[in-house]
């Protein structure tokens, strides 16, 4: 594993390749590594081929492989100098930000509702998933970027629910990154006017700080956790739009304080919205699907107004003369005499 | 540990700027990290000296200035202190808080040679 980032380099890869380094050596992240490897290409239509790359090839493909983060370490020369201070001030998630802005904008254009699905591991969030899918039906088109540390049994399970679904196995990473999502849908092209869910690794602490470009996050806790965990593990439910209390056909079986978890959730987001359902028993799905549809809805319509503003550049060219106009006035008020 | 990815942007930006500058290797880097900014940081400590080996901040000191949380309570109308997320207002006991600092997670400067 590459110990730069624990998401190790030959452990992070979208469903359909195996990457084996030849070398075996570890080393950071990047497209610019230098050395002598291997690759095995599983293409989607079964075929598999293997090449070998010799040391000093540069890789400049992320679209084919999926290594995040920097570029090859340089080395340091020892020796001394006159000590300099350079000012740089600059947010450490910037870079995670810039590529999520691009999905953001990329979903837009694409009238896409995306939401970021989050929560400890076993809260129930791909049954949650399969049957909205099952539900949402015929009425809306859903897509499912699934993020885990291994395995592809969560896309399997979404797509025999008739969904289209791309694994990401972040390996030993504890959270997706705007980077592998941006990856995802340029490998998978949600549909227009689409809703698309992405399942993030289970994990109530690390994903929390990673905005991907979605709409939303919305934050899982099933009834068999503790009415605490938002207290516990404020800053997941701090970022949460909404809140899904899954699991409640368990609630008479159980010693849970429905009242505590929700008073605990407004605490840490008094503007959290809450639904309670159960995706065994479909109870509440109902209020889930309406919260869907509404944002589908929204992104849909700021799409079709995008659209209609391109298509009418007469209208946009007298809206802008006439803004240049009021404008132009309003220097002419303030020029002193 | 999301600290292990963050360190790797750390360091990403560190070399960029050192590259940009010229410089030989880095002497120390200094980060801001606020109380309400989702970082450990004993946990970023330990990433970083993991994350700069073989890199121009090998060698490099790391300094964190940890800046407070604040927010405004609605009820008192003032500024108020608070150490994470979900906390009361000292004064008060209220929730009825928003955050207005301690958010920040910043490369400010790195010294270089």
């Amino acid at each position: 594993m590459c110990l730069t980032c624990g998401c190790g380099r030959d452990e992070v890869h979208v469903e359909g390749e195996v990457h084996t380094h030849a070398d075996g050596t570890i080393h950071s992240h990047g497209h610019g590594h230098e050395h002598a490897h291997e690759h095995v290409h599983t293409h989607a239509d079964g075929t598999t081929h293997s090449h070998a790359h010799d040391a000093g090839h540069r890789h400049e493909h992320a679209h084919e492989h999926l290594h995040f983060g920097a570029g090859a370490a340089g080395n340091s020369v020892p020796g001394m100098s006159q000590a300099r201070l350079v000012q740089i001030e600059r947010d450490v998630l910037s870079k995670n930000d810039g590529y999520a802005q691009r999905n953001r904008a990329a979903l837009a254009a694409k009238g896409i509702f995306a939401l970021n699905l989050v929560s400890s591991p076993g809260s129930g969030k791909t049954t949650l998933l399969v049957r909205t899918i099952e539900l949402l039906a015929g009425k809306l088109p859903v897509a499912v970027i699934e993020g885990d540390q291994q395995t592809s049994f969560d896309a399997e399970r979404i797509r025999a629910s008739g969904a289209p679904a791309l694994q990401i196995n972040t390996g030993k990473g504890c959270h997706l990154d705007a980077a592998m999502v941006e990856t995802a849908l340029t490998r998978m092209a949600p549909a227009d006017d689409s809703v698309l869910m992405i399942e993030n690794v289970g994990n109530l602490v690390c994903p929390a700080g990673f905005d991907l470009g979605e709409a939303h996050k919305v934050v899982v806790l099933s009834v068999t956790e503790g009415e605490d965990k938002p207290l516990k593990y404020p800053d997941m439910f701090h970022v949460a739009s909404l809140l899904l209390l899954n699991k409640i056909d368990l609630l008479p079986h159980l010693r849970f304080d429905v009242e505590r978890c929700l008073a605990n959730a407004k605490r840490v987001n008094p503007a959290i919205e809450v639904v309670q359902l159960s995706a065994t028993t479909d109870q509440g799905m109902a209020d889930w699907l309406a919260w869907i549809e509404r944002g589908a809805l929204a992104a849909r319509k700021q799409r079709l107004d995008q659209v209609a503003s391109l298509h009418r550049p007469d209208q946009e060219v007298a809206s802008l003369q006439r803004r240049v106009a009021e404008l132009e006035a309003q220097v002419a008020r303030l020029q002193p005499r | 540990m999301h600290e292990m990815s963050l360190a790797e942007s750390v360091r990403e930006i560190v070399e960029e700027t050192a590259r940009a500058n010229g410089a030989r290797r880095v002497a120390s880097v200094r980060l801001e990290i606020g109380a309400l900014a989702m970082v450990e940081i004993d946990a970023m400590r330990f990433a970083f000296d993991v994350v700069k080996r073989g890199s121009l901040a090998d060698e490099a000191l790391l300094e964190i200035v940890e800046t407070e949380g604040s927010a405004w309570c609605m009820q008192c109308s003032k500024p108020v202190a608070i150490a994470r997320r979900g906390d009361a207002c000292p004064s008060c006991d209220s929730h009825q808080l928003q955050v207005t600092g301690g958010e920040q997670f910043r490369v400010l400067d790195i010294q270089i040679e």
